[in-house]
């Protein structure tokens, strides 16, 4: 389909990229200058949260799908990572593919059973089968149960660079962080992309111009459990660990959290949000349960005062995309 | 006692108990959940939050008060109820006209909360609430012993599905109801106040969650993490039975929970999945539910 557009959308347009490029290039700098003055585990921890926000996002902000059972492919993937690792003794880069490539599997036979169902069946559905899935894990024995999979090996890149050198590692996952975010990026502005959208505004509309929408929403989803498991799969290597917290519920929530608080549908969203919910749980780690009170609270509060998100407020304020 | 496929008939009744239980709270919570999205387009995910609530209520009725079971069994779905009126007026009443997530995020952040604070006064572990002296003991049926408790907690909680159902279906107040659902504004101009009714069915609906969880009190331990489980287990029972049908939520609740109980007694490795399995099933061969209309 031949998007036309006026001279009115041509010309924002021509803003609103600009908009995006310098935004991007601020992120990538402030990632690149950020490891000599930040704790670098913690930034890497944050990147990869930042990408399975990212990832949730595209479809939840472009599609309209709202799934509450995200921490399925990110625990998933984990896991396979960490083990994969460990006992295969697989390389870094096998190892994150072996756990991402779970998560496509995964994806694929979650979302083919949750896109039969809208609005929000579809949110009660991806959840259930996440849930399904925490109890595979639980009682697995690979998993190592309450355990976990611990002192996963980070290994050597391709066989050369030693990841347990702090800078090589955090330039191994700033350069995943970038290459998975672009992907997003790139698609939500390809046709596809724009079918997308199509579908999230009106699904009926879309059927009767002659889109599958059914195979389009798969294919999203697919796409977006494949990222999650990117971002799973990496983080298993960066922290050395897997663990059941990975897969269970509230990793889920979490996931909407971020998106919600950075803003649903907005590209810098997620990233902006994940990097609050993970400074604010380091910050609050000391008063135990009551983070769970003020993340519960803060869902009130975007859910009512602040729909957009931090980025989507400002972005809205500069009257640019983001 | 004898046998059943090599199963101790004590034994496989015993899980068929359970199962029933089991299958009483998925009931009682599914009709509440599908009773509040009929009205308020919301998907209640604190509903296990509020059952958890009802639990602990009964147990600081008896602590500080010394109010036993039996008014536990109307004060707590009261308490609950009222503060589910004030949660509905405060918050719910703005989201309706919105996409249906957003009142799902809004009370899964209840539920959050709700959780994060008992979690902070009484801990994860689990707090005892004893078996009322009225119910205690039990009686021997020959082939399984059936503790009174338990006969009584079924028979409560299939009087009050039916109760709900009737009022819904066979009363004038319910035909208001069904009307309102389908049509709030038509109901409005025949001078019927349907946000009060948006209001109450929301209190109703989480008092019935929160009875629940005073009957679930003496089976399972009181703790704060009770409910966030079963939710998730109750949401699978939605989508596998729909939300179009009373009868079919209280069905499906029962039905599941006495599936679950027998996959306890014949392979007990896949007792926790069992519901998500059939949810999966159900999916590929009837993707509206089995009661569901198409949506």
């Amino acid at each position: 389909m031949e998007h036309v557009a006026d001279p009115l959308t041509k010309q924002t347009s021509a803003l609103r990229t600009q908009s995006e490029s310098i935004a991007f290039a601020v992120m990538i700098l402030a990632l690149i200058v950020a490891p000599f003055m930040i704790y670098p585990l913690f930034l890497m921890q944050a990147m990869c949260f930042a990408l399975f926000a990212c990832a949730f996002n595209l479809l939840v902000g472009y599609v309209g799908l709202l799934s509450f059972g995200h921490a399925l492919y990110f625990g998933w993937a984990s896991y396979l990572s960490a083990y994969s690792a460990k006992a295969w003794g697989f390389p870094p880069e096998l190892a994150i593919l072996t756990g991402t490539a779970t998560a496509a599997v995964f994806g694929l036979v979650a979302g083919s059973l949750a896109i039969r169902r809208q609005g929000i069946y579809f949110a009660m559905i991806t959840l259930a089968l996440a849930q399904m899935m925490y109890f595979f894990a639980l009682q697995a024995n690979f998993t190592g149960g309450e355990d976990g999979i611990q002192a996963v090996p980070r290994g050597r890149l391709f066989g050369i660079f030693d990841l347990k050198n702090d800078l090589t590692i955090y330039a191994f996952v700033l350069l995943i962080f970038i290459g998975g975010f672009s992907f997003i990026h790139r698609i939500i502005h390809s046709p596809f992309g724009e079918v997308l959208k199509a579908i999230r505004e009106n699904e009926t509309r879309a059927i009767s111009l002659g889109y599958k929408t059914d195979r389009y929403k798969l294919v999203a989803f697919v796409l977006s459990a494949t990222l999650a498991g990117l971002a799973g799969a990496t983080k298993a290597i960066v922290l050395q660990l897997a663990s059941l917290t990975d897969v269970n519920w509230p990793m889920s929530g979490e996931v909407v959290l971020m998106t919600l608080v950075g803003g649903l549908g907005t590209i810098f969203g997620p990233v902006v949000g994940a990097f609050i919910i993970l400074l604010m749980q380091f910050k609050l780690a000391p008063i135990g349960e009551w983070v769970l009170v003020i993340q519960g609270a803060i869902f009130v509060a975007c859910v009512l005062l602040f729909r957009r998100g931090v980025v989507g407020e400002v972005a809205k304020l500069l009257k640019i995309r983001l | 006692m004898f046998e059943i496929f090599g199963i101790p008939s004590a034994a496989l009744f015993g899980q068929l108990l359970i199962g029933l239980i089991n299958g009483s709270f998925y009931a009682l919570l599914s009709l509440g959940l599908a009773v509040i999205f009929g009205m308020l387009n919301i998907i209640n995910f604190s509903h296990g939050a509020q059952y958890m609530l009802g639990a602990f209520a009964a147990y600081l009725l008896l602590q500080y008060s010394g109010l036993g079971y039996w008014p536990a069994l109307i004060i707590a779905p009261l308490i609950v109820g009222i503060t589910g009126i004030i949660i509905e007026r405060v918050f719910l009443q703005w989201l309706y006209k919105l996409d249906h997530l957003y009142g799902l995020l809004l009370t899964f952040g209840l539920a959050l909360i709700f959780e994060g604070v008992t979690r902070n006064y009484f801990g994860s572990a689990g707090l005892p609430y004893t078996v009322p002296e009225s119910l205690q003991g039990g009686r021997n049926l020959g082939f399984m012993f059936l503790p009174n408790y338990r006969a009584w907690v079924i028979a409560a909680s299939l009087v009050v599905c039916f109760g709900t159902w009737f009022i819904i279906e066979r009363t004038r107040l319910g035909a208001y109801l069904r009307a309102a659902t389908e049509n709030p504004t038509l109901v409005r101009a025949f001078g019927i106040n349907v946000p009060r009714m948006i209001t109450l069915t929301y209190g109703l609906g989480v008092a019935l969650a929160a009875f629940a969880g005073v009957m679930a009190a003496p089976i399972y331990n009181v703790s704060p993490q009770m409910g966030s489980e079963l939710i998730i287990v109750v949401f699978a029972v939605v989508v596998i039975g729909g939300m179009g049908s009373i009868l079919g939520a209280i069905l499906t609740g029962f039905g599941l929970g006495v599936i679950e109980g027998l996959t306890k007694v014949f392979f007990p490795e896949a007792s926790n999945t069992v519901i998500f399995v059939i949810m999966a099933i159900v999916l590929l061969v009837r993707p509206a539910g089995l009661f569901g209309r198409r949506t």
